[in-house]
């Protein structure tokens, strides 16, 4: 699902001469993206037999490097701290590629043991689902994934987390921010703007981001938003040119989906407020940065090894929610945050709790249905959703095939654990859509 | 004073005792430098590393099918480099011929049988990678134009059609990620043998080392192609066309680096991502290098580079070291063993004051 090789990659190479010692350089800078392979601290134990113990293996595509793969790493190393594993009982392996590659660390997990495995990108998900087959004595989990409740598989899980319900939170704690600059007369332009630097035109990111602008509306109902794409999930110079980009189109506030600090670092240039995602970015950004919102992982590992333990089915499809502790918001920076943003944040995240408040709710924005946008959408006189067929079953025509429209709001992350919101809604601008 | 002298031939048993020592030292260096930094003991992780390696069956089997790859790579690059022709483009060719590979699946999968799939796969993407090499080769032959910065920029290309292409089939939409292709019909997968997956891919590349070594040292061309190396000039002088040399050395050279996209394509992976050649273009002129770009050598160069990798993420697991430790010590070892090839080549004399020499 991550890009960064290839970027990272064309840098490197491209200095490289010809001599043999640059051949040499080449292959000490990691060139040849190896996989990963281990096992070495566990000793072939005998715990699982024991019906107590069992062995979890990791599979991350970049290492801790990548603030994406670094969250699910502590996620993974806290669960297994309070879950007591010992040391050698756990495996992380770290730079599995999204090909064959991942097949085998999968397999490699099972032939040391372990009997619950975790990949952590979107790209693994069709080689989990090959070694399920293969090892159907062993669970396989897969994060962020599409394919298990269509799969079929005893032991193949895919999970998320309501994370836009901490977009949501997070587009408030926006909204307070551009109030207070309304308020304060410093405001670009005559109404509130905000930009977002996302990584795909996928549904998890289209729908990170309108929930992010709900979240907002929800404070100043005249806001708008401008979304660029840059077409990786780690690139820091294209995340930081799209961020400067949007400073320049007049944006009085940053929001990204991408994993480098290409963002932050550009709204802390630019004296821009920003909110961040994966994780609190304030060391980097004192004044600029407002808050975060994260997925927290280590429930969901927690679960998933109880499970296991216990003899119990995994859910086909998990999804973590505010109540699971699974979706987060870092500490606010009170430095960068309106007054109130605390409260405020507290106050609807007990409205969302208690169901008083959807993200998702149909009244609160319209949308726009023209023969190459949003097709699957039918609205009401006022543009108001009235019913949407989304694309829950992965299929290659990209067909929609499960109404989520009812009771008044868009039903995210109910019929799948992994986002399935595409739509897009008026305020949204999207200035470039070629990824 | 120091002075140095070409040296003539050096015996290879000597020759050979020079790089074991190397190896040695750089094992030595390794060692050190693993303890000072990681306060590890050296020797667990060399085991570590051999364990990555060799510990099962599994292991054993990704071994041989990584060391195939880049083997086949290294091979597809050695005659554009014995002509002094600088493919750095193996990367690119490589995308072209996964490319290839891929559509071929992807757009007639369910519409013919599956040998007649496999066929087009592989004339699909060995053109493909032929027409990647050749390209360059041309404006070299033409307009001598430098065909070092030409391959690399043709690499930059590859990327972005292959990027283009993977948006073009991405599943679900906007997710820039293919899957693997023909799961559940297996269209276009190539069929195990006896039951191992990696077999078939081991099993070609090791014919194509003996053909590709019987191709260069018997054949016409493989004369045609150390004498263009040597002198273009006197290549010219004895009659040999050296346009039609280069322009048929790199269509070979892109065709096999297509036929490497191939195996990624059909044999393992089943995908295709803008890094599923993951360097091996780059990592393969070095085996190329370390191995004089002699064939039989450069198995041994493969096993070498696969190994150091392989084991770097085993060490990264067990000792939760960053994988870019493996690859320090896999520096190391590399420097020593090319930094060696100086004192085989040359001889250094170290005068005393009075003029007296030791060697």
């Amino acid at each position: 699902m991550k890009n960064l090789e290839d970027m990272m990659l064309g840098r490197r190479q491209f200095v490289l001469g010809l001599s043999g010692a640059a051949a040499l350089a080449l292959a000490a800078c990691g060139g040849s993206g190896d996989s990963g392979t281990d096992e070495g601290a566990a000793d072939a134990g005998d715990a699982a037999a024991e019906g107590t113990a069992i062995k979890v293996g990791l599979i991350c595509l970049h290492d801790e490097n990548s603030t994406y793969d670094l969250n699910f790493i502590n996620g993974f190393k806290e669960a297994m701290g309070t879950l007591g594993v010992a040391e050698g009982d756990y495996m992380i392996k770290t730079n599995i590629p999204e090909g064959q590659e991942c097949y085998d660390a999968a397999a490699e997990l099972a032939d040391a043991g372990c009997t619950l495995i975790f990949a952590d990108s979107f790209g693994h998900e069709d080689y989990m689902i090959q070694a399920a087959k293969e090892f159907p004595e062993v669970q396989f989990c897969h994060a962020t994934g599409t394919k298990a409740h269509t799969e079929g598989l005893d032991n193949y899980h895919n999970a998320f987390a309501s994370i836009y319900e901490g977009r949501f939170l997070a587009g408030v704690a926006a909204g307070m921010k551009l109030q207070e600059l309304a308020d304060a007369g410093q405001l670009k332009g005559a109404a509130p703007k905000m930009g977002y630097v996302g990584a795909f035109t996928y549904a998890e990111v289209v729908s990170g981001y309108t929930s992010f602008f709900l979240g907002a509306k929800s404070i100043v109902p005249d806001v708008t938003m401008d979304v660029t794409f840059t077409g990786s999930w780690y690139d820091e110079t294209a995340e930081k040119e799209g961020a400067t980009k949007l400073i320049a189109g007049g944006a009085d506030l940053i929001s990204q989906h991408a994993d480098s600090m290409g963002a932050p670092t550009a709204c802390e240039n630019a004296g821009i407020p920003n909110v961040s995602y994966n994780g609190s970015t304030v060391d980097a950004c004192p004044n600029t940065f407002i808050v975060s919102s994260r997925i927290n992982w280590a429930p969901y590992y927690e679960y998933a090894y109880d499970c296991v333990v216990n003899g119990n089915a995994i859910d086909v499809d998990w999804t973590g929610t505010l109540a699971t502790d699974s979706v987060q918001l870092t500490e606010i920076n009170e430095a960068a945050a309106a007054a109130g943003t605390a409260d405020k944040i507290a106050e609807v995240k007990a409205g969302l709790e208690d169901g008083s408040i959807h993200v998702f709710d149909t009244a609160s924005f319209t949308v726009e249905v023209t023969a190459d946008k949003n097709v699957n959408a039918t609205v009401d006189g006022n543009g108001n959703l009235t019913s949407y067929m989304a694309d829950v079953d992965t299929d290659a025509a990209y067909e929609g095939d499960t109404e989520v429209i009812a009771d008044g709001f868009f039903h995210e992350s109910e019929y799948r654990s992994a986002p399935y919101f595409d739509l897009q809604i008026d305020g949204i601008n999207l200035l470039d859509t070629a990824f | 004073m120091i002075h140095i002298t070409k040296r003539k031939e050096m015996p290879l048993p000597q020759a050979l005792a020079i790089r074991l020592l190397a190896i040695a030292l750089s094992l030595v260096v390794c060692g050190v430098i693993t303890a000072v930094m990681t306060g590890l003991n050296p020797l667990d992780v060399y085991g570590t590393m051999i364990k990555g390696a060799f510990g099962t069956q599994r292991k054993i089997w990704i071994l041989l099918q990584e060391i195939a790859i880049l083997l086949c790579v290294a091979l597809a690059l050695t005659p554009a480099f014995r002509m002094k022709f600088w493919n750095l483009g193996g990367e690119g060719q490589i995308l072209v011929g996964s490319l290839a590979s891929a559509a071929c699946m992807i757009c007639l999968g369910d519409k013919v049988p599956n040998a007649l799939l496999i066929l087009l796969m592989a004339v699909a993407s060995v053109a493909a990678g032929a027409v990647w090499a050749g390209i360059p080769a041309i404006f070299k032959a033409r307009w001598n134009t430098n065909e070092t910065l030409f391959t690399l920029m043709m690499n930059y290309v590859a990327t972005q059609l292959v990027a283009y292409f993977v948006i073009v089939w991405e599943v679900p939409k906007g997710s820039g990620n293919i899957g693997i292709i023909n799961q559940s019909t297996e269209a276009g997968w190539f069929p195990q043998l006896f039951g191992y997956k990696y077999l078939l891919n081991i099993i070609l590349v090791a014919l194509l080392t003996v053909a590709m070594h019987v191709y260069l040292t018997y054949s016409k061309h493989g004369y045609e192609i150390s004498v263009v190396g040597e002198s273009a000039s006197t290549a010219r002088y004895v009659g040999i066309k050296v346009d039609r040399v280069i322009v048929r050395t790199l269509l070979l050279s892109g065709a096999v680096c297509g036929f490497a996209g191939l195996l990624l394509v059909g044999g393992t992976s089943h995908t295709l991502t803008t890094t599923i050649a993951g360097g091996r273009g780059f990592t393969a002129v070095m085996v190329a290098w370390l191995a004089k770009f002699n064939p039989a050598i450069m198995a041994a160069s493969s096993f070498l580079l696969v190994f150091m990798g392989n084991g770097a993420g085993e060490i990264s697991t067990a000792y939760g070291l960053n994988h870019s430790f493996g690859d320090i010590l896999t520096g190391i070892i590399l420097f020593f063993i090319i930094g060696c090839e100086f004192f085989i080549s040359y001889k250094v004399h170290f005068a005393k004051k009075e003029g007296e020499r030791v060697v």
